[in-house]
């Protein structure tokens, strides 16, 4: 999938994948597709929580060699 | 002391949470993981209020926090792991509030912790301690007498009994399961293999095992210490087909997963229940009640945080349970098999690999184990 920037949050623990992630796309443009890399499991449900309450767009999230991708497009 | 001292961050360990919960004193829990997992899953405790701001809504401001939680309270803020309570915390400190603590290892060491409560005495001056899993429900035993013991339904962090055994200056002789464990991890095999003890396990539930093990069948008395303590195997089938209670130093009556203090057993495994709902009704409407009323109960769960008693312990005597366990007092057939084959409660998280795990078919690593037991205990008929 297309993104407009790549955050590498590998190796962070919570609550840091999150922290990083929302300084990054607050510097987005509303539309705009950010891309996370994350290695903390927890991620997973932290983010679709977190895109919830914050009414960005989780678009796609897959898992690959112990990587975890996100891409959220930016409400 | 320094003057700094209050704005630093405190932690609390598991041990410290219990003590709280089993003296059912006040604390004020602030869970910053996400809705769903704390839906699934929580700390519970008699005089504990818990409220749920997932960390990641507390970005923009820790005000949220601030204002849901009571200043004159102690406040223990909980996450999965630890990282994002004590950031939360730390910014409650930042804040002016100084009574917060974060909980150490997080939910994630919580599931795993167990506390050692002494039960009761044996006839020949030993004694039985039971290890309460304050955050799973687990309970397993420990049986004492004369320099040997028996463990009973261990769960899979072993050293904890290891090294109860050497304060104890024991030997572990025997480790035994009542049944297959489908809700979490049995440390019986490892912890024999470590110590040289013998693993029993019903054969009847073991059909499916890799490995060799003892068959715990009736008839088949076993004995600890030099003035022996007969522990004497009941078949009582009806959460598992094999399912094997233990009636120690006609005082004790282990009854794994077939009866707990306030709820019963429910059969476990999907599509059973049609199957085994006669086992269970048989057993505890027509086995149980030719025991004496006066053997104390000790199961493998509790179900809920008010079954806790007296300095945490679990237990009630048989005959009370009679008269106060809705789950003996169900007179009609029909509605017992109503109530435990309709409305079961959902499985046990990751269920079918625990099993597979408790027979030996696959070897998970120590985080997948501890993946595959987070969350809440879900093997009694009562639980929602």
């Amino acid at each position: 999938m297309k993104s407009d920037k790549i955050l590498d949050a590998k190796g962070f623990a919570c609550p840091m994948p999150i922290v990083k992630t929302k300084k990054t796309i607050d510097e987005l443009q509303s539309g705009q597709i950010l891309e996370v890399h994350a290695t903390d499991q927890g991620a997973k449900n932290d983010f679709v929580g977190w895109t919830n309450t914050t009414g960005h767009k989780l678009l796609e999230c897959k898992e690959e060699d112990g990587v975890i991708k996100f891409w959220i497009q930016k409400r | 002391m320094k003057e700094e001292r209050s704005t630093q961050l405190k932690e609390m360990t598991p041990h410290e949470l219990t003590e709280i919960i089993f003296h059912k004193e006040e604390l004020f829990i602030l869970d910053v993981r996400n809705q769903s997992e704390f839906q699934d899953w929580r700390i519970e405790g008699e005089n504990i209020d818990i409220i749920n701001i997932p960390y990641f809504d507390l970005l923009d401001g820790i005000e949220p926090a601030l204002h849901k939680t009571p200043e004159e309270k102690k406040v223990l803020v909980v996450c999965a792991k630890e990282g994002s309570s004590k950031f939360v915390a730390k910014q409650m400190l930042e804040a002016g509030r100084n009574n917060v603590y974060y909980l150490q290892g997080g939910m994630r060491a919580w599931s795993e912790h167990l506390e050692p409560i002494k039960v009761g005495d044996l006839s020949d001056g030993g004694s039985v301690y039971q290890f309460v899993r304050p955050g799973k429900g687990c309970l397993s035993y420990m049986i004492i007498s004369n320099g040997e013991a028996a463990v009973i339904d261990a769960v899979r962090t072993i050293e904890v009994f290891e090294q109860f055994a050497k304060e104890n200056n024991v030997q572990i002789k025997y480790t035994i399961d009542t049944h297959l464990h489908a809700d979490h991890i049995s440390g019986g095999r490892r912890l024999a293999e470590k110590t040289g003890a013998s693993y029993w396990l019903p054969p009847k539930d073991a059909t499916e095992v890799t490995f060799r093990y003892h068959p715990l069948v009736e008839g088949e008395n076993l004995t600890v210490g030099n003035i022996p303590i007969i522990i004497q195997p009941v078949h009582s089938p009806g959460h598992t087909i094999g399912s094997t209670s233990l009636i120690v130093d006609q005082r004790y009556l282990f009854t794994g997963d077939i009866l707990f203090l306030k709820s019963i057993g429910r059969p476990d495994l999907a599509g059973k229940a049609e199957e085994w709902v006669n086992d269970l009704r048989q057993t505890l409407y027509t086995l149980f009640p030719t025991f004496s009323d006066d053997l104390v109960v000790l199961p493998a769960h509790f179900g809920r945080i008010s079954e806790l008693g007296e300095g945490g312990k679990v237990s009630a005597r048989l005959g009370e349970l009679f008269k106060t366990n809705p789950g003996l007092n169900i007179r009609e057939e029909v509605e017992f098999r109503k109530l435990v084959t309709g409305n079961l409660p959902p499985q046990p998280n990751s269920y079918l690999e625990i099993r597979q795990t408790n027979m030996g078919k696959i070897t998970p690593s120590k985080d997948e184990e501890r993946e595959m037991e987070i969350g809440p205990n879900r093997c009694a008929v009562h639980d929602q």
